[in-house]
């Protein structure tokens, strides 16, 4: 079995602040996880907020160098600072959705002109009509289209749209990964289905493997082959997605699964989060503990004295 | 009449268009199409529908913060606070200067467009709340880093700058902002939409406890219904730039009285499904050109001939609830077959 991607040991410290003293972030600690080639699937990343899933999702994408550790791809090291040629080609396999669309797309820009740049990039090519088709194609797969698209800027558009469009652009270059950052948190119920659909139906037919960066328990649940639960920059348990959301063993774990929103008692404004899970919960924060395997497949961090 | 009944927000018959023109094309999309709604001190009106239907062109006038190509077409947005009454869609810069923040004020969808990039978040804050609060210099910070933790973030992230903080952080920073001068009216867009259900859930509370402690209302705009089941006393339903279903929250998830909402309240997903809810038939519909008579009409399963030629009225159907559709007598509530009990949190 092949390794699509290897993240090995992989660390972020970020250092904060000048003039009045320096501050340092350990953004991502020791993480560790692996991808295989032949068996495409949805990786998903929960967490705190803050937590380093996005500082991680950078570093896959060669966006932010590892402080130590190392990235694999297809065997190869991501490389910040390789030619424009093995960017590019890398760029073409490790396609990116992020977080906000409202970020992804400068306002006084076409959305069409996103389109269009990354098709002529990747597909190499100059000629209007295979990079209109190119365009439309990637839209349709998102439920859109080239008309319904042209001419319009951003702001011209809602979340939800600018947010599908932003994954047609990622599909242009054909990428056998995606690193979907919070693909659906801006979108409603129905439409963020359809978009956790496209994912999955991008992994079982076309193959892709998703890295999939959610707050959401519930889609992450439906579509996700295996998970990771992060807090304060490390993996605090990790493993089959339905295994560790029907029965979370990390505590922090548990509090996610607890402060899931319910409409049982809609109306009755119930927000109180259980003290005792809280207290449990951030115990453990700033403790390095150690991740154990259990015996269903998962690996949950434990710590001494516990 | 008590205090909870006071009339702070009346909203009557808003028609608010982008009025475009490409290459000599004018076009026109009908983001708010005629909505009457009114809303009271001290209560949280959750306002919710799908991408693209309206809700931010909506409160964007509510918030007084528009901008061509959007335009007020008709109708009037009557604010009655302490320091007197405002109608905001007619408002000059001026008078809306004199509310905004201190009786007024508006977290915009997406933290970082009133981050601005190259300011320390500590600038932010003086440029928007110094003059309201009538604070400077310890005093002021005081006050700021005080309140900020009380959204759990560190007096650091004063000297920080947008990028250093994460999605979530950034997101309660603007909430901050939005609360630090203790605002009559705060109109909030989509803000817990990138945080974790742990943050989300103490962001609500903490939202609420702002509200009662200060009696002010909120309108909450977000297409999670989950979060309207949680925090919202009203919830009001938006389709194609029109409000179709208003009531009571506990009204709204139990006894829908629109096809449409019985719909958004069942098709919420749940930790433990995995089959994918019943969804919804068709797109959006396009607001330049919307559908004739009932909007909902191609996507309705009750729909019927008189649907599609005459716009159903807003009626009243129960204490505080209204609902404008034809056959809201045959509105059943979907039922959630999928959810196995066990597995909810
Ligand atoms: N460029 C940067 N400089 C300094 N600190 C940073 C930078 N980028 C991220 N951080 C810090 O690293 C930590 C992790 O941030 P990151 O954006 O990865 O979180 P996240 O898990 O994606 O959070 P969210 O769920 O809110 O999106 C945070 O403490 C953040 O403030
Ligand atoms: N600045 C704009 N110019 C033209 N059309 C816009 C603009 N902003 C939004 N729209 C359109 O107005 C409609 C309503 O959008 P919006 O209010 O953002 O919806 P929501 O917040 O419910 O997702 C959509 O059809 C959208 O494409
Ligand atoms: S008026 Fe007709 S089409 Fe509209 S929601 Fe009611 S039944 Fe459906
Ligand atoms: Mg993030
Ligand atoms: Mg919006």
């Amino acid at each position: 079995m092949s390794t699509l991607l290897d993240v090995r040991d992989v660390s972020k410290r970020f250092t904060m602040g000048g003039l009045f003293g320096r501050k340092t972030i350990d953004a991502v600690m020791d993480a560790n996880f692996s991808l295989s080639a032949e068996n495409p699937e949805i990786f998903t990343i929960i967490g705190e907020s803050g937590s380093g899933k996005t500082t991680l999702a950078r570093m896959i994408l060669g966006l932010e160098d590892p402080t130590s550790g190392e990235i694999l791809f297809r065997g190869e090291k991501v490389d910040r600072h390789a030619g424009r040629a093995a960017r590019l080609k890398f760029m073409s396999h490790v396609q990116p959705v992020f977080q906000n669309p409202f970020e992804a797309f400068n306002p006084l820009k076409q959305i069409e002109r996103y389109l269009e740049s990354t098709a002529r990039r990747f597909l190499d090519t100059g000629d209007k009509a295979v990079i209109d088709r190119a365009m439309d194609e990637a839209l349709q797969k998102v439920g859109l289209s080239l008309k319904e698209v042209r001419g319009r800027f951003p702001h011209e558009m809602s979340g939800g749209q600018l947010q599908r469009c932003a994954i047609a652009r990622a599909l242009i270059p054909n990428p056998p990964l995606l690193i979907a950052d919070e693909p659906v948190s801006m979108v409603d119920a129905s439409l963020r289905m359809s978009i956790v659909n496209l994912l999955k139906s991008l992994r079982d037919d076309l193959k892709v493997s998703v890295i999939y960066i959610t707050h959401d328990l519930a889609t992450a649940y439906y579509i996700s082959n295996r998970l990771i639960i992060m807090q304060r920059g490390r993996i605090v348990e990790m493993g089959d997605a339905r295994t560790v959301l029907d029965n979370p063993e990390h505590p922090y774990s548990r509090l996610l699964k607890a402060s899931v929103l319910s409409t049982d008692d809609a109306g009755a404004g119930k927000l109180m989060t259980d003290a005792g899970m809280l207290d449990l919960a951030t115990d453990s924060v700033g403790q390095a503990g150690r991740l154990v395997d259990r015996a269903d497949g998962r690996s949950v961090r434990v710590y001494e004295g516990v | 009449m008590t205090r909870e009944n006071e009339v702070i927000l009346e909203v009557e018959n808003l028609k608010a268009y982008y009025q475009m023109n490409y290459f000599g094309v004018s076009r026109e999309v009908r983001a708010v199409d005629d909505i009457t709604v009114t809303m009271r001190k001290n209560e949280v009106y959750g306002i919710a529908g799908e991408s693209s239907s309206g809700k931010t062109s909506f409160i964007k006038v509510l918030a007084a913060a528009i901008r061509p190509p959007l335009r007020v077409v008709q109708g009037t947005v009557k604010y009655n606070f302490s320091n007197g009454p405002i109608d905001v869609a007619h408002a000059t810069p001026e008078q809306i200067e004199t509310v905004r923040w201190k009786h007024l004020s508006y977290i915009m969808q997406g933290s970082m467009s009133v981050l601005n990039p190259v300011r320390r978040i500590g600038k932010t804050f003086q440029d928007f709340a110094q003059r309201p609060l009538g604070l400077k210099g310890e005093a002021f910070e005081e006050r700021v880093v005080n309140h900020l933790a009380r959204l759990k973030l560190p007096p650091d992230v004063l000297r920080a700058y947008p990028h250093e903080l994460s999605g979530g952080m950034r997101q309660r920073v603007t909430i901050g902002l939005a609360t630090v001068c203790h605002p009559e009216f705060i109109i909030a867009d989509e803000p817990t939409t990138a945080l974790d259900v742990v943050v989300q859930k103490e962001v609500l509370q903490l939202i609420r406890d702002i509200q009662t402690e200060m009696g002010a209302s909120v309108v909450f705009v977000t297409h999670d219904m989950s979060v309207h089941a949680n925090v919202a006393d009203r919830v009001g339903i938006i389709y194609a730039g029109r409000l179709v279903e208003e009531g009571p929250t506990r009204d709204m998830f139990f006894a829908p009285k629109h096809p449409y909402t019985a719909h958004l309240v069942a098709s919420l997903p749940r930790i433990g499904d995995t089959q994918q809810r019943p969804a919804l038939e068709g797109r959006p519909p396009n607001l330049a050109d919307p559908p004739q008579g009932c909007r909902f009409h191609p996507r309705c399963p009750l729909a019927v001939d008189k649907c599609r030629k005459e716009v159903p009225p807003m009626e009243v159907v129960g204490p505080d609830h209204r609902t404008a559709c034809w056959r809201w007598k045959d509105v059943e509530p979907l039922v959630n077959t999928t959810a196995p009990a066990g597995v909810m949190a």
